[in-house]
């Protein structure tokens, strides 16, 4: 029984000769959403691209429940990997396929085959993400950015996963769609009591949706706490990321908003 | 906290005073439900939905559990019902569920076909057009860069030179060859029976030069530098690469498409000598080794087998098959929307149309040339 659904440990990444990360250690606690924040080139995707596989570390190890993603039999590494959803930057959706087909495709592999279950299945997360029944035959090409992340998150959901992968859940979309999704997460995270690790560049998504707060800096963690913890460390690169006068203002449109 | 901890689902079931009691337990979560235990699927299907349903005991209560138990209720909440607190939200989201479902695909109808037929019609005029459409932007782009020579896109057309023409020099190297041993061998085996040996140069020599070498290397090149022309316009398509161009005020048509023209133009008939060479080389081998030919001979022979026209009309026939292939390839890559099928599709469309133009095309120099350059006749 691990409370923390994801545990780095001395994780140092390099690309060629240059080092990424440095030994980070990063416990996220379940039920938290911990939010990854770096200025850029800090290697926060990475980090989250680590999280989930996609990426090995040179040093160190990453356990997702409890365990190495590649522990274990074929079968055993399978049904982890099905615990988690994430949410790519751009989507990710699958272009050959209708707006249906992108949600259904998790369930399908699953396993779910009465297709009258799963017709409701598809509507229900594409109701909980906010979306009407009639997009549901429309092609990734023919919606909005704001839809496709809808889309794509509603296809992250699918599986009914413990834990949430965002990277750049706000990036692209304008102030009040962002702030839509902000409280579209939020809710699901209330909801569903999903464990969320997102990376942001946006201040007023940080500050309405995060619990936690992770800083990276120079291939480190430089502080992992509540925002009001983070904020409080003296350090250089946190004067500059969180208290200039524009950071402080959208601090406080997201605090306002949460 | 692996999924084979938690409590599995289960189910029971009493006929108790006052109508059935249907008891659930345990986990109802996408992980414990799917695929659906058959013994919990038979129990499922007896209990009544109108009985007294009790879910205290149920631990944990996703979607997927919630909408097997709505879809059993028959889409709506059972009379009797002893549901926990914390179980209400996720049950009311499911009966939040529209009825309706998805709007509708429309079914086939008799008369679709009728218009499927109509609309491919409509879709080769639509290509023929949009093809003329691009030989005329490629043709005003040539015209405004007869005015300004400075500008003419040379370094790219150099480069594209290098990658369809030089790079390809191996693989039409090893095909030509083989198709001369091949042809050679096959030949040689016929000629010695009728002790014709000496035509085997006549045979080669024409067959290879006029047709073979030229009609080989556009199939190739078709299939390696085509496609690559089309998936790279489609990829820049893809990314916004050709919009951020044409919001420069940069042509694509002359920076993209004429480039690749000019060099595949250029290139084809340097590469159809390169071929036919090596397949003619490849058959002398063949030769030397099944009827003891020295290649003494056969080099001698070949110049009076084979009349010069036959290589012009092979070279220009390269320079033909060039022009139009990347014309073709150039035209199915802008076509491409940012979609990976459309990105596949146009793709092999390109390599496709390329190929049966070539052989069209042909067909068409077999009649327009049939009095130049034949020996015998």
């Amino acid at each position: 029984m691990s409370t923390f659904p994801v545990e780095l440990r001395g994780v140092s990444t390099r690309f060629g000769k240059q080092w990424i990360h440095r030994g980070i250690d990063l416990a996220v606690p379940a039920g938290e959403v911990v939010a990854l924040v770096g200025g850029s080139g800090s290697g926060k995707t990475t980090l989250l691209r680590q999280m989930v596989g996609l990426l090995y570390p040179v040093e160190g190890e990453v356990k997702v429940f409890g365990e190495r993603l590649d522990a274990g039999a074929r079968h055993e590494q399978l049904a982890r990997r099905r615990r988690f959803g994430m949410l790519f930057q751009h989507g990710a959706l699958f272009s050959a396929f209708t707006v249906f087909a992108n949600i259904a495709f998790p369930l399908r592999e699953f396993g779910v085959r009465d297709e009258g279950l799963l017709r409701d299945l598809v509507l229900l997360k594409m109701a909980m993400v906010e979306l009407e029944p009639d997009v549901a035959l429309r092609m990734p090409a023919e919606l909005s950015g704001g839809m496709v992340k809808r889309v794509a998150l509603a296809r992250a959901l699918a599986l009914e996963p413990e834990l949430l992968v965002l990277d750049e859940p706000t990036a692209g979309l304008d102030p009040d769609l962002s702030s839509a999704f902000v409280e579209l997460i939020r809710s699901l995270h209330r909801a569903l009591g999903l464990t969320v690790i997102l990376v942001t560049h946006d201040l007023d998504t940080l500050a309405a949706l995060a619990t936690r707060v992770a800083v990276l800096s120079a291939g480190r963690i430089l502080a992992f706490g509540t925002l009001d913890e983070v904020t409080n460390v003296r350090d250089p690169f946190i004067d500059r990321f969180f208290h200039g006068a524009r950071s402080q203002a959208a601090l406080a449109r997201g605090l306002g908003a949460g | 906290m692996t999924p084979s901890d938690r409590p599995p689902p289960v189910i029971r079931i009493d006929a108790g005073g006052g109508g059935m009691q249907v008891a659930l337990a345990g986990d109802w979560t996408l992980q414990g439900l799917c695929p659906l235990p058959e013994d919990l699927r038979r129990e499922l299907a007896v209990a009544p939905p109108e009985g007294t349903w009790n879910l205290a005991g149920v631990t944990r209560l996703d979607s997927f559990g919630a909408v097997l138990l709505w879809r059993h209720w028959g889409r709506r909440r059972p009379a009797r019902l002893d549901l926990p607190e914390a179980l209400a939200p996720v049950l009311a989201r499911a009966e939040a569920l529209p009825g309706g479902g998805l709007p509708a695909e429309p079914g086939y109808r008799f008369l679709d076909g009728t218009a499927q037929l109509g609309r491919a019609v409509h879709a080769a005029l639509h290509h023929l057009l949009g093809f003329v459409a691009l030989v005329g932007h490629i043709l005003i782009g040539l015209g405004g860069l007869l005015r300004r020579r400075d500008q003419w896109p040379l370094r790219e057309i150099s480069a594209n030179f290098y990658k369809v023409g030089v790079r390809a020099m191996p693989v039409t190297a090893l095909v030509g060859f083989l198709i001369g041993v091949v042809m050679s061998y096959l030949s040689a085996l016929q000629l010695r029976a009728f002790g014709a040996d000496a035509f085997i140069v006549n045979i080669l020599g024409l067959g290879i030069i006029r047709e073979l070498g030229p009609v080989l290397v556009s199939v190739l090149v078709a299939g390696r530098s085509g496609s690559a022309m089309t998936a790279q316009l489609g990829v820049m398509r893809v990314t916004e690469e050709i919009d951020a161009l044409t919001a420069m005020g940069i042509s694509r048509h002359v920076r993209l498409v004429l480039p690749k023209v000019v060099a595949l133009t250029l290139a084809m008939p340097l590469l159809t000598l390169w071929g036919s060479a090596v397949a003619i080389l490849g058959g002398m081998v063949s030769a030397y080794v099944q009827l003891g030919m020295s290649f003494d001979y056969f080099l001698n022979a070949l110049p009076r087998a084979v009349p010069a026209a036959n290589l012009v009309i092979g070279l220009g026939k390269g320079a033909v098959f060039g022009l139009l292939i990347a014309l073709v390839a150039c035209y199915f890559g802008l076509r491409v929307r940012p979609n990976t099928e459309s990105l596949s599709a146009n793709t092999t469309a390109s390599v496709v149309a390329s190929i049966t133009v070539v052989i069209l095309v042909d067909a068409v120099f077999a009649i327009a040339t049939r009095s130049i350059g034949l020996p015998y006749r």
